[in-house]
């Protein structure tokens, strides 16, 4: 058993405002082992994005991490000032955001932008610096590499953009890429080559990939396990096929009920009434009881913790001791 | 068989992009244009659904917007009811947006956003009863009358498009254009407005023009279901049909790249969608079909019938190459 | 439905930011100051400076009341006709703030009805206002200002007092109406794709409602910040040419004109005739662009 890549435990983010403390994040645990995929699926407000943002050290102030830890192999990350994350971030840990129009720089080439991030992380020369800003091109699958490293980022096509975001990150040799909506500004049949190339990249490389998505089809297709969360906690974690086929948390299976699919046209479409709850006015004990269609007793009053339920572990009493 | 409530005929819209201003001075015709769409038709009866399907640059936006009147057509013409498309018909044709921040007035309360409408088109209403009517619309979509005192920060994304439908019900039109309504919203949602669509399109036999990129969406929504690819129709379909059997390349390839469908060792696709300046000669989608010859290379395809009441616009699938 | 808007305004983010800012609240406090003795100079003023039968020559050029010759008579000493000075900076505050919120006002109207027409427009008629525009830039202000004013005066003469303020008044409107014109023409040309003008152009309401009541309101806000900023600068025109002699008659003297007044006995010592309408102009000045400032910042949403 490899200890995990990254190992957070009992996380708890909290945004200061006018109005009062709001927690984005409370007590969230989960581990990552090198080279895995792990999803962070939720709907907008659940948390995934300030996750990753945690992650990676780019909690926008006055956000801060007011609880628990966050380890990078082994060591603590969570507490870091900007400089100490100057060694790590773009290094061991990169990042990848949806749009990548604002992620280049418009006025730098292609391969200025690769060149300056790989000389920043490892010594070489300006020609070494070249030759491998062409290859990380070429690796993500942009034709005529070698060529391109002198276009500026508005002469790419979007997919091609997204592409040249990816060999950004890929520069720094990272162990970890937090991925935030990576495929969800591109048209569909880009969506797949670019869940395929994040795919490809992590067998070959071992890299392990935390994929935050609101999109359950494309962590169905590259991801190894998911996290699903609501309401800044997470519901059920565990390996995909389970998440999607025999989700043991309501509103999974909800989520999962929700999505029209290719496969069976259904009448209606599964429909979880209500809202996810403002961050501001969490309700008690669990946070999805309000809306839950098998609401029973203890659901209003205690809080579940992630327990065993079959495949995957769901923050649900329906599973306490083995019920289901 | 009723006739149809809403008609494109061979749509078509070319955008001119200006040029220096002494070129225009000089009245020279504008260097570059940009073929939105081209040739597009189809009809849509009372009470069903005809879904637009293409990914962003397929022209599907602006068919959406030249069936209500917020573009004028280059070629083609727009039928509502049999009449052309004027002024008169406003009423008929109404829109939901794709966008619940932008497409309510950020500084108008919800009750003048849904009364607008009434106001505009319905002169002999006062404004009490224009009150009393929006207080049912809002009902109508599951919303409270009183919601109509508050303004739209106030509400989340689908209760946005709720509201949006309600200003679209509003003079009861005949027709509806849907661009992407549901892109925006989380799946529970989604769930929610897209079934609450239905259940109004069958209590008030409106017809949908449901423009989307997602083919689950439009799967479960749609009657009939038209495929755009670089400003034309290449497949035209009832939906079941469509789904499956597609027949044009375009359509498979579409369909293969929906996430979530788990086939290992299927290829992903090569290429984007052309650049709409500059299009390829012959079939557009030459560049990456699989099938394509010297034909596709140099003649365009036009929309032939095909076996089972689908409309295809492929060499390959005409000459039996599929 | 304007009492909705208001309250809402109250509790919302900027109100909040404002009431929280003590730049603002100072501003506000002495701007209330200034504005209340303007208003009440006929009632609060000691002395009725510009009604010549009261006037007294033998009071001429006093100090002020703190020093050894000063009468506490009059408090901020008296000008070369024995005008109290005091009193004299009230009506003639008065008259600067009337002129500068007038001025502004219009140039407001003007520009903001430019800019939307511009924005929303698009094409040839935008881009002959933002020539026109161009053209209003490179000049400066006060030389455009004098311009106007002199052609007025010259074309009338004889003009009634009242007419040369109005000729002022839109002298200085003319100058600043540019930089509403090119601000709400750059909200515009955003507001204008935005899908709520698209679902009231689908519904068939003519361009001008749409320009009216869709988008002006989303507008506004910048131009307000604007407004408060450039009252000051109107203020601060006014009090320029009238102290080139050029500016309000002399019968309703503002405090440029005080200043103007002051000035020829500057170098005898009687120091106290110029200053006292200086300081006036500065903290009014000040406590405008103070609270322009803050209500840039608590408008601004990165600052939240």
């Amino acid at each position: 058993m490899t200890a995990p890549l990254l190992s957070v435990r009992g996380l708890r983010v909290v945004f200061p405002t006018r109005r009062g403390d709001l927690v984005a994040l409370d007590d969230v645990s989960f581990e990552m082992a090198p080279g895995e995929i792990l999803g962070m699926v939720g709907e907008s407000g659940a948390g995934k994005s300030v996750t990753g943002a945690a992650i990676a050290g780019l909690l926008d102030p006055p956000g801060h991490v007011a609880g628990g830890e966050i380890r990078f192999d082994g060591q603590r990350i969570d507490q870091l000032t900007q400089r100490a994350w100057q060694p790590l971030r773009g290094r061991h840990i990169a990042t990848i955001f949806q749009d990548p129009l604002t992620a280049l720089n418009p006025l730098y080439t292609v391969g200025r932008q690769l060149t300056e991030t790989l000389r920043t992380h490892f010594p070489m020369s300006a020609a070494a610096a070249r030759r491998r800003a062409a290859e990380l091109l070429s690796e993500t699958g942009i034709p005529g590499a070698a060529s391109r490293l002198d276009d500026h980022p508005h002469q790419f096509s979007g997919g091609m953009r997204q592409r040249v975001v990816i060999a950004l990150a890929l520069a720094g040799e990272p162990r970890l890429i937090v991925a935030d909506e990576p495929t969800t500004a591109l048209d569909v049949s880009v969506q797949a080559q670019i869940t395929a190339l994040l795919r490809r990249l992590s067998r070959e490389r071992g890299l392990a990939v935390m994929l935050i998505t609101h999109d359950m089809g494309v962590v169905a297709d590259t991801c190894d396990r998911v996290a699903v969360m609501y309401a800044g906690r997470i519901a059920e974690i565990g390996p995909v096929d389970a998440i999607v086929g025999r989700p043991g948390h309501p509103y999974t299976a909800g989520l999962m009920g929700a999505i029209p699919g290719l496969a069976s046209p259904r009448e209606r479409l599964v429909q979880i009434d209500g809202a996810m709850p403002r961050l501001t006015a969490i309700p008690s004990g669990c946070a999805f009881h309000p809306r839950c269609p098998r609401v029973f007793e203890p659901c209003a009053s205690r809080r579940p913790d992630l327990m065993p339920a079959g495949a995957t572990r769901a923050a649900c009493w329906l599973h306490e001791g083995g019920l289901a | 068989m009723s006739s149809p409530v809403v008609e494109a005929i061979d749509l078509s819209k070319r955008f001119a992009l200006p040029d220096a201003w002494w070129r225009r001075a000089l009245g020279r015709p504008p260097r570059r244009a940009l073929q939105a769409v081209a040739d597009v038709s189809f009809s849509i009866e009372r009470g069903k659904t005809f879904g637009l399907v293409g990914e962003s640059g397929s022209g599907k936006t602006t068919v959406g917007r030249l069936m209500v009147g917020l573009h004028a057509p280059s070629g083609g013409a727009v039928r509502i009811g049999g009449q052309p498309f004027g002024p008169a018909l406003r009423r008929q044709v109404q829109m939901v947006f794709q966008d619940p921040y932008a497409s309510l007035n950020p500084r108008w309360t919800v009750r003048e956003i849904v009364g607008e409408p009434l106001r505009e088109q319905q002169h002999g209403m006062g404004r009490a009863e224009r009150h009393v009517r929006v207080g049912e619309l809002l009902a109508a979509v599951g919303l409270s009358a009183d919601d109509g005192a508050r303004f739209p920060h106030q509400f989340s994304g689908g209760q946005r498009q709720r509201i949006s439908i309600a200003r679209a019900l509003a003079t009861d039109p005949s027709f509806l254009v849907c661009d992407e309504p549901t892109s925006a919203l989380d799946v529970s949602v989604q769930a929610q407005v897209l079934n609450l669509m239905k259940d109004l399109q069958r209590e008030r036999g409106v017809a949908y023009l449901f423009i989307s990129h997602n083919l689950a969406v439009v799967r479960h929504v749609s009657d009939e279901v038209g495929v755009m690819y670089a400003g034309r129709l290449v497949e035209r379909s009832p939906a079941a049909a469509l789904f499956a059997r597609p027949r044009h390349p375009y359509t498979r390839l579409l369909l293969d790249a929906v996430p979530g469908q788990r086939r290992d060792g299927a290829v992903p696709p090569q290429g984007e969608m052309p650049d709409p300046f500059d299009p390829p000669a012959g079939c557009a989608f030459h560049p990456r079909c699989p099938l394509a010859n010297e034909r596709c290379r140099a003649e365009r395809p036009r929309l032939l019938p095909a076996d089972g009441g689908v409309q295809v616009a492929c060499h390959a699938v005409a000459e039996g190459r599929d | 439905m304007i009492a909705a808007r208001w309250r809402a305004a109250w509790d919302g983010d900027v109100a909040w930011a404002l009431r929280r800012s003590p730049g603002f609240l100072l501003s506000l406090a002495l701007l209330v100051l200034l504005v209340a003795a303007a208003l009440l100079a006929d009632v609060i003023a000691p002395h009725r400076p510009f009604d010549l039968a009261t006037l007294d020559l033998l009071d001429a050029r006093l100090p002020p009341a703190w020093t050894a010759e000063g009468s506490a008579k009059y408090l901020l000493g008296t000008d070369g006709q024995g005008r109290d000075v005091l009193s004299a900076l009230m009506f003639g505050l008065r008259i600067s703030l009337a002129v500068g919120l007038v001025a502004t006002a219009i140039s407001l109207v003007i520009g903001v009805t430019l800019g939307l027409v511009a924005g929303y427009a698009g094409g040839w008629v935008d881009a002959l206002l933002m020539r026109v525009c161009d053209v209003m830039l490179s000049f400066p202000p006060i030389l455009v200002a004098l311009l106007i004013d002199g052609v007025g005066r010259a074309l009338l003469p004889q003009a009634h007092d009242s007419l040369a303020l109005a000729v002022l008044i839109a002298a200085i409107a003319l100058t600043g109406w540019v930089p509403y014109a090119r601000t709400v023409r750059g909200s515009t040309m955003v507001e204008r794709h935005k899908d709520y003008v698209s679902a009231a152009r689908l519904i068939g309401v003519p361009g001008g409602r749409i320009m009216r009541r869709h988008v002006l309101p989303n507008v506004m806000g910048p131009v307000l910040v604007l407004a408060t900023l450039q009252v000051g600068t109107a203020i601060l025109i006014e009090a320029t040419l009238s102290y080139l002699g050029v500016g309000v008659p002399a019968t309703s003297p503002s405090l440029g004109t005080l200043i103007r007044i002051g000035n020829e006995l500057l170098l005898s010592g009687d120091w106290w005739i110029s200053v006292f309408p200086g300081l006036v102009l500065v903290l009014a000045t000040l406590s405008i662009n103070g609270m322009g400032d803050a209500l840039r910042d608590a408008l601004n949403p990165r600052l939240r």
